[in-house]
């Protein structure tokens, strides 16, 4: 296709839509900078003051062949006017850079969503390789669908017809083109970029220089070009609460969270860990944040990295380990010990699609079973499971809390949706942090290591260094109180209970459930972890319907809210919704004999909102209604 | 004022109230003494040492020490021992181990705690079984080794710990043997003065899995031919000095002093090649003495101390931390309108 036939020449007579809300979707090879041009893109929508929320597919290999079907990198986002909880189901608008992107991408649109294609990327070669019969762009295979041509690559390189930058590098620069594209389209100022990329390329003035102009550029060509004719507006959203924001991913969020308890704790914060995907960037946001006194300890292995957790939780510090299911796995067995010396110790699972090597780039939620049972002897641990990606940083503060003042390890469940998704979250202000202050024991009269707290039954936390406790803990079962070894049948059964009541106790410190709906009707939706936004849109919809559903996201699952029992009992009917092949629903069916019914999906992808409503649909006997979008 | 004397702490003062439970006869009885002997010596008080174990039998050793005190999981000694050195780099930190604990199950970690060089001693109890088990051969087990689990002979070649941890870049790999109390004495002072980590192999009989593994090495009639003390300056002699080491195109040789004098007789060095110490190490029973002793002990950058460091730097560059700072990030913006709560 000609520059002409792109329609270069000035028009001016552009439409202008209002839109609630949108969702486009980037794809491009792995190399092509798609996750760059959706964090710039969420970031710039963000400080329009949109909600949003993204969702980050890129494969497993860091550079898969390029132009291939497993090569191709996505990243979707959500921007509304309003409160939303998902990035979306289904893209409005796909950015396309070569044809693999559109083969991949091509079956999650709905009629009727316009696709903007990098014309330059479609040639014979790569249109085979993507497995295309004949090219998509000339035949009728796009037919419903407004496809916007644009191309990409060699308008970039004549933007930059001046600049020194090899072809390569020149080439490197056509996401910003595409970027500029979008922003013209959805009208979205230019300058967070343009410092982003000051910053980010700060050594080499000449690809700061290139990459502002390819940005610029694709701007001036969306203005320009006769294809372009409708622009949208997506209003800042106005129901969100007043106060200042930030843009975070679970992983990031996750990471403060735990810096931010040891703050407001004034207890030094140990990160043992293993590279892992999704986890790393735990790993990499905390090695940041030395000045904040964080000890990050890269470790040989996964059992090294919980391993030196445990030692230095036995010498004071917040004891941490991140990882993901792989990982855990490879834990169980100091995670046994930690249960068994009543050491404070957090894990954090980033949970990836299992099992095994599994799916290490997409999400899923099957490691429930795992964190709850996978250790030997009766150890059960508190567990808990964050949201969104904003409410890792809460949920590690209450993982810090709960394992600070129980002595106990700690799971922390996120998973690899919420963990690179990113969201707006509000920053709160430092007063209204919880109070996670720890008493180490110094008091040397009646010591015992095993002399438990009445109220928490936790054992007393005595800093090494300190005159006069020297003890010896270790994974032998000790006798009650005074921490010896024993072999004792009766001892052995009394600690036993002792260690299971301490979860009783947990149970009457954590909040309620919150309730979305009324305490009871017709159908309750459970739910946990990473699909809190998806499972609540879905709900939503149901109860703007008029059906008697009500919507309860568990965020503490072991041990559970007091009011979850009462509530399960509440309604005709309980569907439990998640991401793995029924793991929470065997816990509620074992733990209140109530015949719940499953929405299990294990495609590593979280759930679309249709699929939460269609199932409502279905279990209360109402007829499909027409297509939503959340 | 006061008017006590000073007087510090003492061999009774490591010794906890637990009932050492180790087989009579066993080598672990004499290594926990001279322990016991050593850290007074130190000057460090006793509420500052931590002493961490693995499982075997050496993993009880904490139990019988007055002072912190980790019985951990099997193998995992060094790596419970670097967090602990990490995070609180004010404390003594000794790991406790054998060979099943460190060279099996352990071996990962053996090898990254010796090439970080993170400050902690580590006395490896060689005794070439596996005891609490009731038996099976050890990875320092000889070819052949008859067991309960091996009826036929054992298959695997034996790994040699002082090899493993030179191939592992240690600052310090130092040998002694239980039935040698002042030479464990004087090799564990230098183990606990050395900045960075410390392997002290201790050869160690099990009277009963294993009776008399070492007893070429300690039995009087052969003792002085078969141990070659190693000692920083001085010829490699053996045998009351009437033979030496001496190398000859990276092969030991041993050299007849009556005869032909202290000529190529090597002169120990503990800074020396890494070579140099590897061939020391492996100078083994039957055709040459073994070595005992201070083989090698280095400078070497020191994990806790760098890891410190590097925080310290940041705080200087950036500033200490403050939370608000932290949670604010570097990219906000103000949402003015409010939602009803």
């Amino acid at each position: 296709m000609s520059a002409t036939e792109n329609g270069s020449t000035p028009t001016g007579g552009k439409q202008h839509k209002t839109l609630d809300a949108v969702v486009i979707r980037f794809a491009g090879d792995s190399g092509d900078g798609m996750q760059v041009t959706g964090n710039q893109f969420t970031t710039t929508s963000a400080l329009v003051g949109n909600d949003l929320a993204t969702m980050p597919d890129y494969p497993a290999e860091i550079r898969a062949p390029a132009g291939t079907l497993g090569g191709v990198s996505g990243y979707q986002i959500q921007i509304s006017n309003h409160d939303i909880y998902t990035p979306g189901d289904r893209p409005d608008t796909l950015v396309a850079m070569n044809p693999a992107a559109l083969k991949v991408n091509l079956r999650d649109l709905e009629p009727g969503a316009t696709i903007i294609v990098n014309t330059d990327a479609f040639t014979d070669k790569d249109i085979e390789r993507a497995g295309f019969v004949g090219d998509p762009l000339k035949d009728d295979s796009l037919k419903n669908f407004t496809v916007l041509p644009v191309m990409l690559t060699s308008m970039t390189h004549t933007a930059l017809a001046d600049s020194p930058l090899s072809k390569k590098e020149k080439d490197r620069c056509k996401n910003f083109f595409a970027l500029g594209v979008v922003y013209w389209m959805y009208g979205r100022p230019l300058e967070h970029s343009r410092e982003w990329i000051k910053q980010k390329f700060a050594k080499n003035p000449d690809v700061v220089s290139a990459n502002i102009l390819a940005l610029e550029a694709g701007h001036a060509f969306g203005e320009t070009a006769e294809i372009f004719d409708t622009r949208y507006d997506v209003a800042a959203a106005k129901d969100v609460r007043e106060g200042t924001y930030r843009r975070v991913t679970g992983n990031e969020a996750t990471a403060l969270g735990f810096i931010t308890a040891s703050q407001i704790a004034e207890m030094d914060l140990f990160l043992g860990s293993y590279p892992i995907t999704p986890a790393s960037d735990i790993l990499h946001n905390l090695s940041r944040y030395k000045h904040y006194g964080v000890k990050t300890f890269q470790a040989e292995d996964e059992i090294a990295a919980v391993a030196s957790a445990i030692g230095a939780a036995f010498g004071g510090a917040i004891g941490l380990t991140t990882t993901s299911g792989p990982g855990v796995a490879l834990k169980a067995e100091a995670i046994g010990l930690a249960f068994m010396v009543e050491l404070p110790l957090i894990i954090v699972n980033v949970q990836r699609g299992g099992p095994s090597t599994g799916l290490p780039t997409k999400t899923e939620q099957s490691d429930l079973f795992q964190a709850m049972f996978g250790r030997s002897g009766d150890a059960q641990l508190p567990v808990l499971a964050a949201a969104t990606p904003g409410d890792c940083f809460w949920m590690a503060i209450e993982a810090t809390r709960i394992a600070t003042k129980y002595m106990t390890p700690v799971f922390l469940l996120t998973d690899g949706y919420i963990a690179n998704g990113a969201e707006p979250w509000r920053i709160p202000e430092v007063e209204t942090l919880p109070d996670l202050h720890v008493k180490f024991h110094t008091e040397v009269e009646g010591f015992a290591p095993y002399h438990r707290d009445p109220t928490t039954l936790a054992r007393p936390w005595v800093r090494p260094g300190t005159p006069g406790l020297e003890h010896r803990i270790g994974g032998l079962e000790k006798a009650d109180g005074s921490g010896e070894i024993s072999y004792d049948g009766d001892n052995h059964e009394r600690m036993s209970h002792l260690r299971a009541e301490k979860l009783e106790r947990i149970a009457r410190d954590i909040p309620d459930a919150e309730v979305h709906g009324a305490d009871k009707g017709d159908l309750l939706v459970l739910s946990w972890g990473g699909t809190y936004g998806s499972v609540r849109a879905g709900v939503e919809l149901a109860q703007a319907e008029g059906l008697a559903v009500t919507h309860v996201h568990l965020r503490h699952i072991n041990p559970m809210p007091a009011n979850v029992e009462r509530l399960i009992r509440s309604f005709r009917r309980v569907l439990v919704a998640e991401l793995n092949m029924g793991q929470l629903h065997f816990v509620i069916r074992g733990k209140f004999l109530v015949d719940a019914d499953l929405l299990s999906k294990v495609q590593g992808k979280s759930f679309h909102v249709r699929e939460i409503l269609d199932r409502i649909h279905t279990l209360l006997g109402v007829g499909s209604s027409a297509p939503h979008h959340a | 004022m006061t008017t006590e004397p000073i007087s510090g702490p003492t061999r009774d003062d490591f010794q906890s109230s637990n009932h050492v439970r180790w087989c009579p006869g066993c080598g672990d009885y004499a290594i926990l003494a001279q322990v016991q002997r050593t850290l007074p010596e130190l000057g460090i008080p006793r509420e500052r040492f931590a002493v961490i174990s693995g499982i075997g039998c050496s993993g009880r050793f904490p139990y019988y020490m007055n002072t912190y005190g980790f019985h951990t999981i099997h193998g995992r000694a060094a790596a419970v021992a670097t967090g602990l050195k990490a995070s609180r780099p004010d404390l003594s930190v000794w790991v406790a181990t054998g060979d099943g604990d460190a060279l099996s199950i352990g071996g990962n970690h053996t090898m990254h705690a010796l090439r970080r060089n993170i400050d902690i001693n580590i006395l490896l109890f060689n005794n070439q079984i596996y005891g609490l088990t009731k038996g099976q051969y050890s990875p320092t087990s000889e070819v052949g080794k008859v067991t309960a689990s091996t009826p036929m002979g054992s298959l695997d070649r034996p790994v040699w710990p002082l090899s493993l941890a030179l191939g592992s870049n240690a600052t310090f790999i130092a040998r002694t043997i239980d039935r040698e109390p002042k030479h464990m004495v004087d090799v564990l002072l230098r183990a606990a003065h050395h900045k960075g980590t410390s392997l002290v192999e201790v050869y160690q009989n099990c009277n009963i899995f294993n009776d008399k593994a070492f007893s070429h090495l300690t039995e009087r009639t052969s003792k002085d031919a078969e141990q070659l003390r190693v000692e920083h300056g001085k010829p490699l002699l053996f045998d009351k000095g009437r033979k030496g080491i001496g190398f000859k195109n990276f092969q030991a040789v041993i050299i007849d002093v009556e005869k032909d004098g202290l000529d190529g007789v090597a002169i120990h060095d503990e800074q020396g090649p890494v070579a140099y110490h590897m061939a020391v190490a492996e100078l083994r029973h039957p055709h040459f003495p073994t070595a005992i002793g201070v083989i090698r002990a280095v400078d070497g950058p020191v994990y806790d101390e760098r890891m410190t460091a590097q925080i310290d730097l940041a705080v200087k560059k950036k500033g200490r931390g403050e939370l608000k700072a932290l949670l604010a990030g570097e990219t906000t913006w103000r949402v003015h309108t409010t939602l009803d709560a």
